[in-house]
């Protein structure tokens, strides 16, 4: 296929992908900024909230405050900022547009309707919270309705590895990114305090990827900061876990690799990595230090991206 | 200007026999069942994303060409007619372009002046002596018809260059039957939805000699920002082809390539979409960025067909468009079936003071004009835009033709106060490959929806309909 619709393909994916991933974690802060102060303490979760959606820097050139409605404006409707969730929609509209002939019919109207039905909501924001809940579920149901009709729809060739690479690679990024700034909430040592303050901010994060009823599934346990690492990290039954979103993307690697006879960087550093995610277990990372391990992720998994970008997509 | 002829109704009451059916169905639906039906079609054009840009307005701005429900219909005698007519002026079309870039037969016998040939600025000095596979220039051809009685059909244009529409005349055809099963129920309507296959067909039986037995074509378009970027789209993919911009192709030997995500791939035949003036900014404007560079050494080398062949605007240029009849009598020896309108050449010193006597008569447009713009339609205009055109006029007549302003055939069309006639014009595809020439029965039509309006451009305010050419 051509580079430029399989560029295309990946970053709508990844559009469409990151625009969930806000929408969630927008949610998560909203449910635990409505506690009583004594429950979540003095951290602005506002705040980490831009942290992890990576645009706190671009933030602070327009707002002074990190509040409800300085953030939520800023991920949600802002034009100005690249990756809100207005821009990731439009950018995946125009990315579709580019690659309609790539696209089934049912991907292309989950994303144009969305947009079509999206356009009122840019200009007036939402000015309630209800309005805003509902254009959060909407802004998640459309990725859903987007993954759901690409899995039942699309041929399984090339088009579809491609954006089920965008998928995992963009999910990789944010999983890890909310452990980057949350990661030391995680830490053992803080276990002692174990009180209702730690266990709103872990729920909040698994909320965020969506993995809070998972870990009652996969450990049940009450809440316990390793186990949640080791769920988002190592777990590979998450789909939003490091592990996960790597035998994933090796997977997508190894058949295009088969469908063009050929492999290369893309593959084997991908391959790396995964092998690496698989030799590991919780108490070597927190011995290795889990910021330490999940910043050399990020850099690895957005080095994938570029790797991939060379090999395939220009 | 004469009463225009009612394409439904015969003066007296009587019916058309080929409407006859669906005005006794008109009187069985209640007007809110149409309205509610033509608000569906609305909604279903947004959805399947099947808009326009109009230029001049912001970048983003999509549109819909608004979609009139009541199908325009003609009967099977009429079609064979008209289809007749329209091969032979695409026969026509093709010899008189291979003549022009070779021997220029026409000019010796003085047929066609010399200077309308080498002055004009759409003629490509390129394209001399070159052969292109089965002397075919013009692939696909989109020959603007109006009606102005029951007898005749008379062309309005010829589009030679890269004509766009029969996207709309599928798509309409797909909403009318998801609207309508009821109406075509009660029809035999002469099916579109093989045009893909034959453009395909055609495409691919004019791919150079060194292609391989099975040359791969492609899609050049502009990009999304393009007007018809989504007819690229929507024909790329029923054709199963590659939707290329100039960025994806490369030269290399005189050879054209794709960059695909496994390397380089070789194309053969590239149904362009693009204006001669950006396809290659080496030969032609080197500020083009939606070109590919070496395009036109790859085609002297004779290893890329393009379609429609470049320098084909020497053919539908409104100053050669009044010879059409001479050039038809021509090359084959035969007597026109399709009428031209009666054109002055304002080049021409009688003509123009016929002209300049008569502007408040008569329809004046530029020689290189298209889409409706530049053009001075006299009995709608007021005093001061034409006293305006006149020193136009004067100042370069060679730039003018005029027309008589015809009433153009009118057909039932939803409007704001029900049902009345708007005038219509009607756009048919005649594709042309190594062997023969096809034309699916029907073609865009469009309709003017302002009243008493004649211009059917989309740009300014036109529909359009489907067309029903039924199967007798």
């Amino acid at each position: 296929m051509l580079s430029r619709t399989a560029e295309n393909l990946y970053w709508l994916a990844r559009y469409v992908e990151r625009a969930e991933y806000l929408a969630r974690t927008i949610d998560a802060t909203l449910r635990v900024t409505a506690l009583p102060a004594a429950y979540i303490g003095k951290t602005n979760e506002w705040d980490s909230a831009l942290l992890t959606a990576g645009v706190a820097a671009s933030f602070y050139q327009t707002y002074e405050e990190a509040n409800e409605h300085n953030v939520v404006d800023y991920l949600s409707f802002s034009a100005d900022n690249p990756s809100s969730i207005r821009n990731c929609i439009e950018a995946a509209r125009l990315n579709s547009r580019s690659v309609r002939t790539a696209l089934t019919s049912e991907m292309w109207d989950t994303i144009n309707s969305a947009w079509i039905e999206l356009q009122a909501v840019w200009s007036k924001g939402a000015s309630t919270r209800e309005d805003l809940a509902k254009f959060l579920r909407f802004v998640q149901e459309t990725s859903l309705r987007f993954d759901g009709s690409a899995y039942r729809t699309m041929l399984r060739n090339d088009a579809y590895w491609f954006s089920r690479m965008g998928v995992h690679l963009e999910r990789a990024d944010n999983t890890a990114r909310i452990l980057d700034v949350k990661y030391h909430v995680l830490l053992p040592e803080e276990e002692h305090v174990g009180g209702p303050l730690d266990f709103y901010q872990w729920s909040s994060i698994l909320r965020s990827v969506s993995a809070l009823t998972a870990y009652h599934w996969v450990y049940r346990e009450t809440l316990k900061p390793w186990l949640i690492a080791d769920l988002l990290i190592l777990n590979d039954t998450l789909p939003r876990s490091l592990a996960s979103c790597y035998g994933n993307l090796v997977r997508n690697l190894d058949q295009i690799g088969v469908a063009y006879g050929r492999q290369g960087p893309a593959q084997r550093h991908a391959r790396g990595i995964r092998n690496r995610l698989e030799h590991s277990n919780m108490n070597d990372i927190f011995q290795h230090g889990v910021h330490e391990f999940i910043q050399e992720f990020i850099t690895d998994n957005s080095r994938l991206g570029e790797i991939i970008t060379k090999q395939y997509l220009i | 200007m004469a009463v225009a002829f009612d394409e439904m109704n015969i003066p007296g009451g009587d019916l058309r026999p080929a409407y006859q059916e669906l005005a006794r169905w008109l009187k069985e639906t209640p007007p809110e069942a149409l309205e509610y039906r033509r608000q569906e079609a609305e909604l279903l054009f947004r959805r399947i994303g099947i808009t326009f840009a109009v230029y001049g307005e912001a970048e983003s701005t999509e549109r819909l060409i608004p979609f009139d429900v009541i199908p325009r219909i003609m009967s099977g005698k009429e079609w064979t007619l008209l289809e007749k007519g329209l091969k032979q002026r695409v026969r026509a079309l093709n010899m008189f372009l291979r003549d022009i870039y070779h021997g220029r037969d026409i000019l010796r016998a003085e047929i066609v002046p010399d200077d309308l040939i080498f002055q004009n600025p759409v003629f490509r000095p390129e394209m001399n002596g070159q052969q292109v596979p089965h002397d075919v220039y013009v692939h696909i051809a989109g020959i603007d018809i109006v009606r102005t009685d029951a007898e005749d059909f008379i062309v309005l244009e010829d589009n030679a260059r890269t004509p766009s529409g029969v996207s709309y005349m599928l798509e309409n055809r797909e909403i009318m039957m998801r609207l309508f099963p009821d109406l075509f129920a009660r029809h035999r309507v002469a099916p579109v939805e093989r045009y893909p296959d034959e453009l395909l067909a055609a495409l691919r039986s004019v791919a150079p000699q060194s292609a391989s037995g099975e040359p791969t074509v492609a899609l050049l378009t502009p990009g999304v920002y393009n007007s018809a970027y989504y007819e690229h789209s929507f024909l790329a993919d029923k054709l199963g082809i590659e939707l290329v911009e100039g960025r994806d192709l490369i030269v290399k030997n005189n050879e054209v390539f794709m960059r695909t995500t496994e390397g380089v791939k070789r194309v053969d035949v590239i149904y362009r979409r693009v204006d001669d003036d950006f396809l290659d900014p080496l030969t032609f404007r080197p500020d083009s960025v939606l070109g590919v560079p070496g395009l036109m050494s790859a085609y002297a080398a004779g290893n890329i067909t393009l379609a429609n062949a470049v320098g084909t605007g020497i053919a539908d240029d409104k100053a050669i468009y009044s010879y059409m009849p001479d050039i038809v009598k021509f090359y084959l020896g035969e007597e026109p079936i399709l009428k031209n309108v009666p054109t002055w050449r304002c080049r021409e010193p009688k003509d123009l003071a016929y002209v300049l006597d008569n502007l408040s008569e008569l329809v004046v447009k530029e020689v290189h004009g298209s889409g409706g713009y530049g053009m001075l339609i006299g009995p709608a205009a007021t005093k001061a835009t034409i006293e305006a055109f006149r020193e136009k006029l004067k100042r370069e007549p060679e730039g003018f033709i005029a027309q008589p302003t015809l009433a153009l055939s009118t057909c039932p069309t939803c409007t704001a106060s029900g049902l009345a006639p708007r005038h219509v014009d009607l756009r048919p595809f005649v594709l042309t490959g190594s062997k023969s020439t096809t034309i699916v029965p029907g073609g865009l039509t469009r309709v003017a929806l302002k009243e008493g309006s004649l211009v059917v451009n989309s740009s300014q305010g036109g529909g359009t309909k489907d067309t029903w050419i039924l199967d007798e």
